[in-house]
């Protein structure tokens, strides 16, 4: 079925999104039955993604842009290319089937509802990820995931267990996505485009190092690479369903097709080839061991997830044409059975009440069907001939043999890491079905066909697609590898070959496989004896730079916000002094005061009582008697500002006054302050020194003000504009309430809000007042400013 | 202060202060004054009323709550700046207009707002001071 790009796009990104925000009303009518209707949001953007398919076996690529925010040249525009394409049928194709899934898994569950509706948000951002081409788009649908992924790892937030793992994975992949975002920045600044596909040349540009650090970081955080792993054994306190749609097939894949997306501009380089092969060999290497320490059937497989992401890795870091191809066919593999293998883990736990390995056994019967569907993920696992596993893992090893010693090391870390995997799968089986029945919680039975369906479909599929290669290479494996590297051309290799030498590393790492499952209880109780030795885990580090950063910001909070007004004020004038002085200093800026001295009689007269007014107030006795001095002094001050031309600043001046100090006799009053002002010497000297500071700058600065000319550009225009255009011959006037209204608004604005916070303070404590209340000055200060600034 | 002179002075000169400071913000587009100097006055007004006659008093006098007063206010000053966008004029821009003789314009109607918000802050601020009960 042919449909054109754009509907495509809008199937499978805002289709979802509209199930959303339906799926809670459809679970209201139709109950658990709404996974049925709603998976097939998911199967239509399958089929209409797979739809595309023939259009880009050629290489080709599709773009679809949309209008975002013309004025700063954004388009919404999504790429669809061989990459993309198989990103995008792996997200719908598992969706379809968990969304199935979870309609049973969940049944009865009150809040059903939103868990469809976090999982088919999930999915459209995840679909918008691998889609998208505009760097702030990918960013964007790279949080949302994020996001996702928080509210359904918490969705059973009454544990605290599920809160920490959602909080911890947040706070993990939040990281990545701000160094993503840094990334894309970048990418754009340098590239003039915000599309990725315009992207300029990044390779030996200075700023190449710290592109390649900040793209992994967000990958391997995403991805959950050591060091940045732990969060997702963690994160298997999220309902099954999720386990196996986010956190082993779709998104912590996401940093996988990060690293595959940025190849073309930030592959090849050894910086990017050898971090990429060292962090995934090791996160492969620890995920195989550490699977053998678990006991709980879902945290064995997420084991088994890091090591599969961490071999996804190695091979995209090794970056040869055998070893892209192979990333791919690993890809498809992986999502297949890991999936379908949760799915069961899923459905063993809802069967039974247990997911412990120790407990389980002889399950065959009671679950047959389910049993089969985990014979077929685990041969899918084990790379068994000629499942896609199989040859995914053959192309990985004949990219490295007959290499040199590095390609040797790679090779070597594969197979063992394989054959770690290979173990697992067979635990995973064998344990809980072979073996005699063990009492259950819950009385053994069959899985229902909602649940039964994904797992079957998935397993018949890794086994069909093997037989397939023309679907499988041409449609899925070459575009994908031609988007990779660039149009290099991938010749995939379907056949089981007894006389090649992959084959036969093949045949080892089945043997190693066994030997792991042989010894895997020996091996489990060494593990664990030795993490009872080691008192430090990863886990623990988590928490250690979590609550240290935590306890950091409350000492910030405490030095900076310590609560005491006195510390306050001493802390705002000094900086007011360094403020008017500092550039003085720095610059050299020092006043002359070589200003005409012309003054009148009358207004040495005024700054005579403006003189006496401050002498009033150091030397006052009472408080009341200071407020009363601060007055004076103010109103010699509007004297002055009337005399020099200014009545409006006069006048409300004035007012001010007279209103501050009937208000600061109030909150005298109010406060039940003593009527002296008692300190002690050295607080006086301190307090007194900080003045003088504050107001010798300002003086300084000042003067050296009236030394400059004063530009009549503003007034010219205010007196030329201010009747023709605001019919007003009040110049003060007319800008307060119409050139610069919208400066009032935002003034007037603040008035009543520090208004609202006062009423509140003094509703809360009718009787006394804390002494950092906001004095009456927050309403009338700014305003002085600003008719100062006004009539200048 | 609760002398008698003063008690009965103070609605007097609370009036005169009032209508003074109405006068003051009719008159700022022309000559000294505005809405802001007019709300200073006008609150000024209030507090003497209050510390004559008892906050609670001066609250019955002025019948709605100051605060309310000042929302009153920046609801007012908004909304004159919005009566431009019907006319595809961006936000704030003035208007003017003659309606039954009398000249009107949207900046009078914000520096309306100025005055009421001015005047109910701190009307509410000194009664608050002054005690009483705090609704």
């Amino acid at each position: 079925m042919q449909v054109s790009p754009d509907i495509v796009v809008l199937s499978v990104v805002l289709l979802p999104l509209l199930g959303a925000v339906l799926a809670p009303l459809l679970h209201h009518v139709m109950r658990a039955h709404a996974g049925w209707v709603l998976a097939l949001i998911p199967a239509w953007g399958f089929v209409a993604l797979y739809g595309l398919a023939p259009e880009l076996a050629g290489g080709a690529t599709l773009r679809v842009a949309w209008d975002w925010a013309p004025s700063w040249d954004l388009k919404l525009s999504f790429l669809i290319d061989g990459l993309s394409l198989t990103f995008g049928l792996a997200i719908a194709g598992v969706g379809a089937f968990v969304l199935l899934y979870s309609g049973s898994y969940l049944k009865g569950h009150v809040h059903q509802g939103r868990f469809l509706a976090y999982l088919l948000g999930f999915m459209a951002a995840m679909q918008g990820l691998v889609l998208a081409d505009n760097l702030v788009a990918l960013y964007l649908f790279w949080e949302l995931t994020s996001v996702a992924s928080f509210l359904l790892i918490g969705f059973d937030h009454s544990r605290q267990a599920a809160r920490r793992a959602a909080t911890q994975a947040l706070v993990v992949t939040g990281i990545g996505g701000l160094a993503l975002l840094a990334a894309g920045v970048g990418i754009a600044l340098i590239s003039g485009s915000w599309d990725l596909s315009g992207a300029a040349a990044l390779k030996g540009l200075p700023a190449y190092p710290v592109l390649v650090v900040l793209v992994l970081l967000a990958a391997f955080t995403k991805s959950a690479q050591l060091p940045f792993h732990f969060w997702l054994p963690n994160a298997m306190e999220a309902p099954t369903p999720v386990s196996a749609y986010l956190h082993s097939a779709t998104m912590v894949q996401a940093g996988v097709y990060l690293v595959a997306r940025m190849t073309p501009h930030l592959g090849g380089e050894p910086m990017w080839n050898a971090t990429l092969m060292l962090f995934g060999g090791a996160t492969l290497l620890w995920g195989g061991v550490q699977a053998f320490r678990q006991t709980d059937l879902k945290q064995m497989l997420a084991q088994t997830t890091l090591a599969s992401l961490g071999l996804l890795m190695l091979l995209l870091g090794a970056g040869s044409t055998l070893a892209i191809t192979a990333a791919v066919l690993y890809f498809v593999a992986h999502a297949l059975y890991k999936a379908a293998f949760f799915l069961v883990a899923g459905a063993i736990d809802h069967g039974t009440g247990t997911r412990d390995i120790t407990v389980l056994g002889g399950l065959r019967d009671p679950m047959t069907l389910t049993f089969i569907a985990a014979i077929m993920a685990a041969i899918g696992m084990l790379g068994v001939p000629p499942l896609v596993g199989f040859f995914a893992k053959e192309e990985m090893y004949a990219a490295f043999a007959g290499g040199d010693p590095g390609a040797v090391l790679a090779l070597v870390a594969l197979i063992a890491g394989n054959a770690l995997l290979g173990g697992v799968a067979l635990v995973v089986l064998i344990r809980p079905f072979m073996g005699q029945l063990l009492p259950t919680p819950i009385a053994p039975h069959e899985a229902s066909l909602a649940m039964l369906a994904g797992p079957l479909v998935m397993g018949i599929g890794g086994i069909a697609l093997g037989f397939f290669p023309g679907i499988m290479g041409d449609q899925l494996v070459v575009p994908a590898v031609s988007a990779i590297l660039g149009g290099a051309e991938a010749h995939p290799h379907f056949a089981i070959d007894p006389m090649s030498l992959a084959f036969w590393l093949s045949v080892a790492t089945w043997v190693l496989a066994y030997i792991a499952f042989r010894y895997a209880d020996a091996g489990r109780t060494l593990l664990r004896a030795g993490a009872a030795r080691l008192s430090w885990s990863f886990d623990r580090g988590f928490d250690q730079a979590y609550f240290g950063l935590v306890r950091f910001a409350g000492w910030l909070t405490r030095v900076l916000h310590h609560g005491s007004l006195e510390r306050y004020l001493i802390v705002v004038f000094i900086a007011l002094g360094c403020a008017a002085a500092g550039p003085l200093w720095l610059m050299n800026g020092w006043p002359s005061f070589a200003v005409a001295w012309d003054a009148t009689f009358y207004e040495l007269g005024i700054m005579l009582v403006a003189v006496l007014g401050l002498a009033l107030v150091v030397g006052a006795r009472t408080r009341l008697m200071g407020i009363l001095a601060l007055g004076v002094q103010g109103a010699a001050v509007a004297l002055l500002f009337l005399f020099y031309g200014a009545p409006d600043l006069g006048f409300t001046q004035f007012m001010v006054e007279i209103v501050s100090v009937v208000i600061l006799a109030l909150v005298m009053t109010r406060l039940n302050l003593d009527a002296r002002d008692q300190r002690p010497l050295e607080d006086w000297a301190r307090d007194g020194a900080v003045a003088l500071f504050a107001g010798l700058s300002v003086t300084m600065l000042l003067f050296r003000v009236l030394e400059e000319p004063l530009s009549s550009l503003l007034p010219d225009f205010f007196d030329r504009t201010s009747l023709p255009l605001a019919h007003g011959r009040n110049v003060v006037n007319v800008i307060l309430v119409d050139f610069r209204g919208l400066d009032t608004l935002g003034e007037i604005a603040v008035v009543f809000t520090a208004g609202l916070a006062v009423f509140a303070l003094l509703r809360g404590a009718p009787k006394r007042v804390t002494p950092g209340e906001p004095q009456t000055e927050p309403p009338a200060r700014p305003r002085r400013t600003r008719a100062r600034k006004a009539a200048a | 202060m609760n002398t008698l002179i003063f008690r009965t002075i103070a609605p007097l000169l609370t009036t005169v202060m009032l209508v003074f400071s109405v006068f003051v913000l009719l008159r700022g587009h022309n000559e000294p004054g505005g809405g802001f100097i007019g709300g200073l006055i006008a609150a000024a007004a209030i507090a003497v009323y209050g510390i004559a006659l008892g906050p609670n008093a001066a609250r019955r006098a002025m019948r709605v709550n100051p605060l309310a007063v000042a929302g009153a206010g920046l609801v007012i000053a908004v909304l004159s700046g919005m009566l431009s966008l019907p006319f595809d004029l961006p936000f704030l821009t003035g208007l003017w207009g003659e309606w039954l003789g009398v000249s009107v314009s949207t900046p009078t109607a914000f520096d309306i707002g100025v005055y009421l918000v001015v005047f109910g802050t701190l009307s509410a601020l000194a009664l608050g001071l002054e005690g009483g009960e705090v609704e």
